[in-house]
């Protein structure tokens, strides 16, 4: 997958893909303006007039309630105006294809879309297929990339931690079917922390860890020992079905972060999860919703993150005459 | 940076001197009692600390960045070096006395208000700008200046600092900015 796809011909970011092919300085810039965004739900009027005349459209192909709520959040907040398009039960289920999808979004003169898929490479194949002028947010596809949820985890780590460079943190679950796992790996190695761990089951790691730039600990204990951040996954359910683990409590009992579990990593770490959480399942509700517990911030940063993509991306546009 | 200096820190420290002054005797005269300072990046933020004391202000400074309210976002997009917009303090119904270094387009002034009002509805705003040069196109004039050097079309005046502050020109490289 060419992520130079990402930028136009002066360098500005026109798609947000993959957070392959951003630098530490990009990353940083992101969030940086961010943090900008962030004060603004302290004002009276809690939108600035950014994007207004602009039109986002949140194309789902697969079902997302936060995601896609904080994409719309976002948008509104910058003024832009918003068309949710919900496929699952639109067209493509009565046989339009996902170009001729495209074309008729494109015909409603939309600025840019938000792409939730289930086919890894889905929101790349849209960027590819895209007009001149008209750019694309990968907000999910299949086991790649999740962009702008690594890049939220990040705004996260980094209002609480400071500075990447001293810090180790694990990721706890189902690695292998997971694109936020892949997305925060990258963008963790990107920052330069000391080291990022993944930590689960044999058939939930994927094959190609090492290569990744991790460590890998199938035993949870060992795997939380001093850590700074700790990442939980959501265990899907249908990893059950595939017979890829036993059922939810032996996996709780193997991998479920408990209070008492939590007490290996640092005491100051965090617990930070992308959500929806399975209580009992991969968290301890006494952990999900204990003082080290980052998760509800992360959905308020989730906002900030996005508006500073959408931001910087439909403001790319009038950098090339620049 | 290029360019010729115009003047040195003393001579902006007195010319301020002079700002508070005639702000304090207009304000006087509009019977606004308790004014509250808003500067506007960066320069504004360095004459508005620079005032702060001579106007007894005494609740903190507030600072705009006026990046997600420019007009010309659409052209040459995204400033990253943005930073966040703090007002410390209630604007709703309080006498603001807002502050740039340098008024030309008017532009600035426009976005800045517009973000004011963002935060709250206040009494009424008074402008103190550093320099007051020519170039206007939107009909914002300061209340209070500090001064209007000549200055040809494709000449720039800035302010550098904070300490010690500044003021240079320079000749317009490119397409001209909208301060």
């Amino acid at each position: 997958m060419r992520d130079d796809l990402q930028y136009n011909e002066s360098g500005g970011l026109r798609h947000l893909l993959s957070i392959e092919g951003l630098g530490r300085e990009q990353i940083l810039q992101i969030l940086d303006l961010a943090e900008s965004f962030a004060v603004l739900p302290g004002r009276q009027v809690k939108k600035v007039p950014l994007l207004r005349g602009r039109i986002v459209t949140n194309l789902f192909f697969e079902n997302s309630t936060r995601t896609r709520t904080t994409f719309e959040l976002a948008a509104k907040l910058l003024s832009a105006d918003v068309i949710n398009f919900n496929v699952s039960v639109s067209a493509t289920s009565k046989g339009e294809t996902l170009l001729d999808t495209l074309r008729n979004l494109e015909a409603m003169h939309s600025d840019l879309f938000v792409v939730r898929h289930q086919h890894s490479g889905a929101a790349h194949f849209i960027a590819r297929h895209v007009s001149p002028g008209v750019s694309v947010i990968n907000a999910g596809d299949g086991w790649h990339a999740h962009p702008t949820q690594a890049l939220l985890d990040m705004f996260t780590i980094r209002r609480h931690k400071g500075d990447f460079t001293p810090l180790r943190v694990a990721i706890v679950g189902d690695i292998q079917h997971s694109r936020v796992a892949r997305s925060q790996i990258l963008a963790l190695n990107t920052l330069g922390v000391t080291e990022v761990r993944i930590v689960g089951p044999c058939t939930l790691l994927p094959a190609e860890a090492r290569t990744l730039g991790v460590h890998l600990y199938h035993d949870l204990d060992a795997g939380l020992e001093g850590v700074d951040v700790i990442i939980m996954l959501r265990l899907q359910r249908e990893r059950m079905d595939s017979a890829l683990l036993p059922s939810a409590h032996e996996y709780f009992q193997l991998y479920g972060l408990t209070e008492a579990r939590l007490e290996r990593a640092k005491s100051d770490a965090i617990v930070m999860h992308p959500g929806p959480i399975n209580r009992g399942v991969e968290i301890a509700s006494e952990v999900a919703d204990g003082p080290r517990s980052v998760i509800l911030q992360q959905v308020s940063h989730g906002i900030a993150v996005r508006m500073a993509v959408m931001s910087l991306i439909l403001g790319a546009r009038g950098g090339e005459t620049e | 940076m290029t360019g010729r200096i115009f003047m040195q820190h003393e001579a902006i420290l007195d010319l301020i001197q002079g700002m508070a002054r005639l702000a304090r005797h207009k304000l006087e005269l509009l019977g606004r009692k308790k004014p509250v300072l808003v500067g506007i990046h960066t320069g504004g933020v360095w004459v508005a600390h620079r005032l702060q004391p001579l106007l007894e202000v005494e609740e903190p400074l507030g600072e705009l960045d006026i990046s997600f309210y420019r007009d010309d976002f659409t052209r040459i997009g995204m400033n990253p070096q943005v930073r966040p917009s703090r007002i410390p303090f209630e604007v709703e119904g309080r006498h603001i006395i807002l502050v740039d270094d340098v008024i030309q387009s008017g532009r600035t002034v426009r976005a800045a208000m517009n973000e004011i009002f963002d935060f709250g509805r206040p009494a009424s705003i008074l402008l103190v700008t550093l320099i007051e040069r020519s170039g206007r196109e939107l009909p914002i004039q300061p209340d209070v200046a500090g001064l209007h050097p000549p200055l040809a079309d494709d000449e720039h005046i800035r302010l550098e600092g904070p300490d010690p502050l500044v003021l240079r020109i320079g000749r317009r490289a490119g397409p001209r900015e909208t301060t």
